[in-house]
């Protein structure tokens, strides 16, 4: 069996003195993995990813991200987060940077690139995610479909071995949401290894290896999708599927 | 029956204003009666001031350099006092026959702000021409070299005082205020209890109460024989003061920036000051061009306090000018609108100068594009 690519190990994490957000967390994530995290709103999804690049620190436990655990050592954090790549549900693109700038940025000051190489690779990013004529262009002038591309061409610049996605298509228009999955689905062809937070049902069926389910805190049952979907064994998960399918 | 299809109504330009400068007048101004009374009423007695004010300053104002034509009953305004004492208002107690070396300096200087302040010299070497300039600028007024003679800096004066202290506690305050602002959010307890602390320090006391520590406070402080010119210390009092209010400022743009710009700069592998420096600041400080300029403005003349501690510039200069001569002394009203122009041309170019920072800063935040 290959190492797990991430790798937490009774991991806790509490906001504040009283609030338990993660649980006795015990997951493993083999390269290439395509995980699908979902479960009602407050129940620890986003903090779980968060933990996996140090954007929230952990206070019980042990989290593994490439062989390397995650500490308070700024060069471990550095490290990783060169290999984490992640995208928000509000793009958090930077308004003041065009299109071209924004893939720019990290690869000019962070990988010491020339700017002329730096270009000719976020170009190759946009073209991906099909988005190269807009290059010029500043964020709020791109509908929010657009804006989540950018953003995920953006953290493809840095040739991440993970992807994190938190919530990509909730702040989206209807209409907006489907350009946005197309373009996840071809990265998931791709074998980064990818975990998405989503509500997306039809997402995880078509593109995940695994779905995860958590409710205040804790992982309550990871299956396959298709068991998961069609047989959810805890009767929160049953519960929580009916809401949402249910209509 | 087929399904009705869909018809796209072509977009059109938007319809031509019509309210015109005659409807305007009509709505605003004469709305109802009462308005319109309130308009003849105050239009009225605005005409007349204008027509009062306009007569005594040009129409019945006597423009020679003669105290005695303007002491002639029905006479209005007497620019004389300017062209006879202009020099010294403009320089203070400078050597008068050096006064070429002040001259040249403040010129010099106005280059290098106007310079400065345009996008197509925004480069590294902009740096250079200030150390550049102001070497150039701090030999002419204090001389010591190249055969000029030397003025100690208590004979400074005038104009180009005012725009030495202005443009350099600027200069530096701003720096200071941006580290100010960015310690006063530090995750470190020490530096943000500091600037906390600088910042209500100084915000407590007067602008008044700092120019008199810094120049009769501070030398009880000093070993003897230890002197820092009070021209310098006077500098730093105002840059300090500046620098305060600045950070304030800077710091409520700092509070707009949403924490997701900040972690998605962390995602991407920049360091803390790469964050601050190409995300962050960027986008606090363009919200803050307005609160800044007006910062600025209110600095540029709050130099005029530094009179108090007997260093002369514009305003202390024409106080001086008048003060020393009994037959121009009435003539305070016209030397203060003299200098209030000078004043006035200066604020108004900041602040017009501040509009256009606002709309080079801003262009990411237009939703439309823009076609050059």
């Amino acid at each position: 069996m290959t190492q797990p690519i991430i790798q937490f190990d009774k991991l806790n994490k509490w906001y504040g003195d009283s609030f338990h957000v993660l649980r006795d967390i015990d997951l493993s994530v083999a390269p290439g993995e395509r995980i699908v995290i979902c479960g009602p709103s407050g129940s620890g999804k986003s903090t779980l990813i968060r933990c996996i690049n140090r954007l929230e620190t952990h206070q019980e436990g042990r989290l593994f991200v490439d062989g390397v655990e995650l500490t308070d050592d700024a060069r471990v954090i550095d490290d990783v987060r060169k290999k984490v790549g992640m995208v928000f549900q509000q793009f958090n693109l930077f308004p003041h940077l065009t299109v071209l700038e924004n893939l720019t940025l990290s690869p000019i000051w962070v990988g010491k690139m020339p700017k002329e190489e730096a270009e000719e690779k976020a170009m190759i990013q946009l073209a991906r995610v099909r988005i190269a004529e807009q290059a010029g262009k500043y964020p709020l002038q791109l509908s929010g479909g657009q804006q989540q591309r950018v953003a995920i061409a953006r953290a493809l610049c840095l040739k991440p071995k993970i992807m994190l996605f938190d919530e990509p298509t909730s702040a989206l228009d209807p209409e907006m949401i489907k350009e946005v999955l197309d373009v996840m689905i071809e990265l998931a062809a791709e074998g980064i290894t990818m975990l998405c937070v989503t509500h997306e049902m039809g997402f995880a069926k078509a593109v995940a290896d695994r779905v995860i389910f958590m409710d205040q805190g804790q992982i309550v049952e990871q299956n396959n999708p298709h068991d998961f979907f069609s047989h959810p064994k805890n009767e929160r998960s049953q519960d929580f599927l009916s809401k949402i399918l249910g209509h | 029956m087929t399904a009705p299809t869909f018809q796209p109504i072509a977009p059109r330009p938007a319809p031509r204003r019509t309210e015109g400068l005659l409807a305007w007048l009509r709505i605003n101004l004469f709305g109802d009666w009462i308005t319109g009374l309130m308009t003849v009423v105050l239009g009225g007695a605005l005409l007349y001031l204008m027509t009062q004010f306009i007569s005594w300053a040009i129409f019945r104002a006597s423009w020679h350099p003669n105290f005695e034509a303007c002491r002639v009953d029905g006479v209005g305004a007497c620019w004389g006092v300017i062209a006879e004492k202009y020099r010294l208002i403009l320089f203070g107690r400078y050597p008068f026959d050096a006064q070429w070396r002040p001259m040249l300096a403040t010129v010099l200087m106005l280059g290098l702000l106007v310079v400065s302040c345009t996008r197509a010299f925004w480069h590294a070497w902009l740096g250079l021409l200030w150390a550049v300039v102001l070497t150039v600028f701090f030999a002419l007024m204090y001389g010591n070299v190249l055969g000029l003679a030397r003025v100690e800096t208590d004979r400074w004066g005038g104009l180009p005082l005012t725009l030495l202290l202005a443009t350099l506690s600027m200069a530096m305050a701003f720096p200071i205020a941006v580290l100010v602002a960015l310690g006063r959010r530090s995750q470190l307890p020490a530096i943000r209890t500091f600037c906390a602390l600088y910042v209500e320090l100084i915000r407590g006391v007067p602008l008044i109460s700092v120019l008199f520590m810094a120049s009769f406070m501070f030398p009880l402080f000093m070993p003897e024989g230890f002197t820092v010119d009070v021209l310098i210390r006077v500098l730093l009092g105002i840059t300090l003061f500046a620098a305060a209010y600045m950070a304030e400022v800077i710091s409520g743009g700092l509070q707009a920036i949403p924490q997701g710009q900040i972690e998605a700069a962390a995602t991407l592998g920049l360091s803390y000051w790469q964050t601050q420096r190409q995300v962050v600041l960027p986008q606090a400080l363009a919200l803050v061009v307005p609160s800044l300029m007006n910062n600025f403005i209110s600095t540029f003349k709050d130099t005029s306090l530094v009179t108090i501690v007997s260093l002369y510039e514009l305003t202390g200069a024409l106080s001086l000018a008048l003060n020393s001569d009994a037959n121009w002394r009435p003539f305070m009203l016209e030397g203060y609108l003299f200098i209030a122009l000078i004043y006035f041309m200066f604020c108004f170019a900041m602040s017009r100068y501040s509009l256009w920072v606002e709309q080079q800063f801003n262009r990411g935040r237009k939703r439309s594009i823009e076609t050059p």
